[in-house]
């Protein structure tokens, strides 16, 4: 069936069924693959895009219950100002290794940042806990999310 | 395995395959590109008419840095800046971009990206450096040993180009027989702490296209359905429900009967289709064990006689010595199965061109093993295949099988279709954790005896369980008289002075489909050694650090010296000897891939109530550390991938069939497990060897010796949380 997406600052009419994730209407009908597959069941956060500016699992976000909402992935938040200091931040300290899961890294320290300017430790760790990385980088997301803080603070 | 190191012998080669190339991409075989197009000066740099350098890169970017670390060797020797070049990744070609440790066979592993290419890389920009500097010298007609290239400028005296004048004069010059490489002196990027990885921004931004990013105009996206164990054969199915799923094109048994294929038009219309479809399977070939009673198999072996004497040893001498030693000590380890899990679910994509051709579009990490299986199931000579190395998110060794197993599904899948539209293989996680390839389990047993002093006067060290090796392509290379080298790496090759040591192996009947992962032997060797190492020491009365250095004290031993210095590096940074209250520390040093890495865990809490790993400091002598922030970046990752699978993780079966399912029961390492590392790098004038293994190994026996400090307890089966032990 078709349905409409606002999907970074765009509508889109898309034909897809019901309970069809969102992740897979994002990858296979509007060919945006920086939303990534990981797992399925939302327990590695690779797939995170914004509801509204909520992080959220794609993988676990159905088609008919997005119609009204205000979607961004990772091709867009960029042009936001947090997003921009976050991908800033990434490359000056190399945080990726294989990069499949950093997508949603970014979409999830976005989140972070947008309700908590100045997050300590402990809210980086808990606040990043669903976002798993398999290269271990995670050193470099907490001190990545630190240092595009400063960025955002400057 | 020969490396070849001979210069001469490389260029001769590294010439005439250029050659080649021109000849088969222009007809009239001129060596000199026309000014718009790319010049190929030699199989590993290419070079367009505005100056943009190429660096063609052999092997595959899965994290672990080649992508930059190949490109610099070439930029350095040219005399490039770092945004200067490009990369892209090899075609499939052994008698070209083979690995030189793997002898003619392109593929990544065992740590050795940057250890294989290091004199080949800057032989090659070498090369063409003095091709472009011959070529000003003729235009200007001044003396070559004037001339100089900064920064991407060729200069000599009060002139000054880009390189881009000289491009297609210097294509027209024959490759230098022997270029000179740069001095380490005069090294700008190479040992640079501020060059950063050229993958970065894409990474972080979603531009970076991985193979399951893929989308050729066209394709239907294959799914299989497997049996639940392993062994299981598809008779026929029924796919009526298929049929009601929006999307699902058709069914097909493979030709191995291994599965069922269940086409698509897109993934999650596979995804349904595949779960809608019932299979008949033949099971009556299919593994039944539980993995207690393979367990059980393998605890079995370890007291019987071994299989192999690995190091030749007198072994009732060291028997008949422990037993008349002042003090005995005996331990009995297991390690389970374990799954590698890469971020990226398998997958690839196979095409068929106009003119026969098949293409495979892979994160490829062995290209010659899908090629050579093409070969066979397409009947195509090797010219006929092609392979496009992609971005490939993870591996740990998952990418490598050498069966190609996941290439040769997509292979079999493609040919039950009439080939029109390209078929692209998708693994979900489920497939991931259920159907893959693990990390043998295995079981050691130690028993060391101590004279009064405290002296060791013999080790006794069994080993049992599936070999990795037996069985694939590169057995001949690495079974020697029987015995699997990965089987027993890590023990029977240690640096340690240990006298009196004999080592048994004894391999287990097949379990399961068992590949390398992360450091592959040592993942299990090192837990044994650096563990019992703390046990003896206490029962020697010494400290841990005091008594492996007193094990690798010979000063004629590179070897031991080696590895005692990161010991001692690594004890200083972490502060050994002035432990803070509360907290514990744990000490363990290993060498793998030619790499020494030491590791002090430091933790607090208690087992009980929960384990905090407070840090984790490192120290790393790799040889030179061509770009120390990815040498940095993969202990981390090292020790991650170590720490996280040891806390918590294992693969079991019931009745053959895989327990786990998911992340949820194969719970990654996340964020807040370790609060800080903390790497040091040794510095070396060494040639460089392999970063992406080595953290791994010391990092769990450094957990399991702090828990021991810091309880007494000596965690000897795996994973620790099978033992009561939490961590917050």
């Amino acid at each position: 069936m078709a349905l409409t997406l606002k999907l970074n600052g765009e509508t889109h009419t898309v034909d897809a069924e019901p309970g069809t994730p969102l992740l897979w209407v994002i990858r296979d009908e509007l060919k945006l693959t920086g939303t990534k597959f990981g797992c399925g069941v939302a327990s590695c956060g690779a797939c995170t895009v914004h509801l509204n500016g909520e992080p959220v699992r794609s993988c676990q976000t159905y088609i008919e219950d997005v119609e009204d909402a205000e979607i961004t992935t990772i091709e867009a938040v960029g042009q936001d100002k947090i997003g921009a200091a976050v991908q800033q931040a990434w490359v000056e300290l190399d945080v990726v290794q294989c990069g499949y899961c950093q997508s949603g890294q970014v979409m999830s320290a976005v989140g972070l940042l947008s309700e908590n300017p100045k997050p300590s430790v402990e809210e980086i760790d808990s606040y990043m806990h669903g976002n798993a990385c398999r290269c271990a980088t995670y050193q470099r997301i907490r001190a990545g999310i630190q240092r595009a803080s400063e960025i955002l603070e400057a | 395995m020969t490396i070849n190191t001979s210069r001469r012998g490389f260029l001769k080669g590294a010439a005439a395959a250029g050659a080649v190339l021109l000849v088969g991409a222009r007809p009239d075989g001129a060596l000199a590109a026309a000014s718009s197009e790319a010049t190929q000066f030699n199989p590993f740099v290419k070079i367009d008419a505005d100056g943009t350098v190429t660096a063609i890169v052999k092997h595959f970017e899965k994290g672990q840095g080649p992508a930059t670390g190949l490109p610099t060797l070439i930029a350095e020797e040219i005399g490039l800046r770092m945004d200067q070049i490009e990369y892209g990744f090899a075609p499939s070609d052994p008698n070209v971009y083979n690995n030189l440790f793997f002898g003619p066979f392109q593929g990544t592993g065992g740590s050795t990206a940057m250890a294989n290419s290091w004199l080949q890389y800057r032989q090659a920009g070498a090369a063409a450096r003095e091709m472009l500097i011959n070529a000003a010298a003729q235009s200007w007609g001044v003396d070559a040993s004037g001339i100089a290239i900064e920064e991407g400028i060729v200069k000599a005296g009060d002139k000054s180009a880009p390189i881009a004048e000289f491009v297609a004069a210097a294509a027209q010059l024959d490759a230098p027989a022997e270029p000179r490489l740069k001095d380490p002196s005069e090294f700008r990027l190479i040992g640079n702490d501020s060059v950063r990885r050229k993958d970065s921004a894409i990474k972080g931004n979603g531009q970076a296209i991985y193979g399951m990013d893929l989308h050729l105009p066209n394709q239907m996206v294959a799914m299989i359905k497997r049996p639940e164990s392993r062994g299981g054969i598809a008779n026929g199915f029924d796919d009526s429900a298929s049929k009601e799923v929006k999307g699902f094109i058709s069914a097909a048994v493979l030709p191995n009967k291994a599965g069922v294929a269940v086409f698509a038009e897109n993934t999650w219309a596979a995804i349904q289709a595949r779960d809608a479809l019932e299979v008949d399977w033949d099971m009556s070939d299919a593994e039944t064990r539980n993995s207690d009673e393979i367990k059980a198999e393998i605890m079995a072996a370890l007291d019987a006689e071994p299989t192999y004497n690995v190091n030749k040893a007198d072994v009732a001498a060291v028997s008949a010595a422990i037993d008349e030693a002042d003090k005995v000590i005996e331990k009995t380890f297991y390690f389970p199965l374990l799954a590698h899990a890469p971020m990226e679910p398998l997958n690839c994509t196979i095409e068929q061109t106009a003119d026969g051709t098949i293409v495979l579009h892979d994160g490829a990490q062995m290209p010659t093993g899908p090629h050579m299986a093409y070969q066979q199931i397409f009947e195509l000579p090797p010219e006929k295949i092609q392979i496009k190395t992609m971005l490939a998110g993870g591996s740990f060794g998952r990418r490598a099988t050498p069966d190609a197993d996941y290439q040769v599904e997509a292979a079999l899948a493609f040919a039950v279709t009439d080939r029109s539209r390209p078929v692209k293989l998708v693994w979900t996680r489920e497939d991931d954790i259920r159907s893959g390839y693990y990390r043998p389990a295995f079981g050691h047993k130690v028993r060391v005896g101590l004279d009064a002093d405290g002296n060791i006067v013999g080790w006794q060290h069994q080993i049992a369980g599936q070999s990795v090796i037996k069985g694939t392509p590169f057995e001949a290379v690495l079974v020697h008289d029987g015995v699997d080298h990965s089987s027993v790496e890590g023990v029977a090759d240690s640096p340690y002075a240990i006298p009196g040591m004999a080592v048994g192996l004894t391999d287990t009947p097949k379990a399961t489909t068992v590949l390398w992962w992360r450091s592959v032997g040592h993942t299990h060797t090192a837990y044994t050694m650096e563990t019992m190492m703390d046990v003896v020491a206490k029962a020697a009365g010494r400290d841990p650090v005091e008594f492996r250095l007193a094990h690798l004290s010979d000063p004629d031993n590179p070897d031991q010296a080696r590895k005692a210095a990161v010991l001692r590096l690594a004890a200083e940074k972490a502060g050994w000897g002035n432990v803070p209250e509360g907290r514990s520390l744990g000490v363990a040093v290993h060498k793998s891939f030619g790499s020494y890495a030491a590791e002090v865990v430091e933790i607090s809490g208690d087992p009980d109530s929960g384990i905090k790993i407070e840090k984790v400091t490192c120290a790393i002598d790799c040889g030179i550390a061509v770009n120390p922030d990815i040498v940095r970046a993969q202990m981390e990752g090292g020790i991650g991938y170590g720490i996280g699978h040891v806390m918590r993780d294992q693969i079991t079966l019931t009745s053959g069939a895989v327990d786990q399912f998911n992340f949820p029961d194969y719970e990654p390492l996340r964020i807040g497990d370790i609060a800080a590392i903390d790497v040091h790098i040794v510095p070396s004038a060494e040639a460089p060897t392999g970063v992406g293994e080595p953290g791994t190994p010391p990092s769990a026996p450094a957990l399991a010796n702090a828990i021991k400090a810091m309880s007494g307890m000596h965690v000897a089966v795996l994973p620790m949380d099978e033992n009561g032990i939490t961590f917050v």
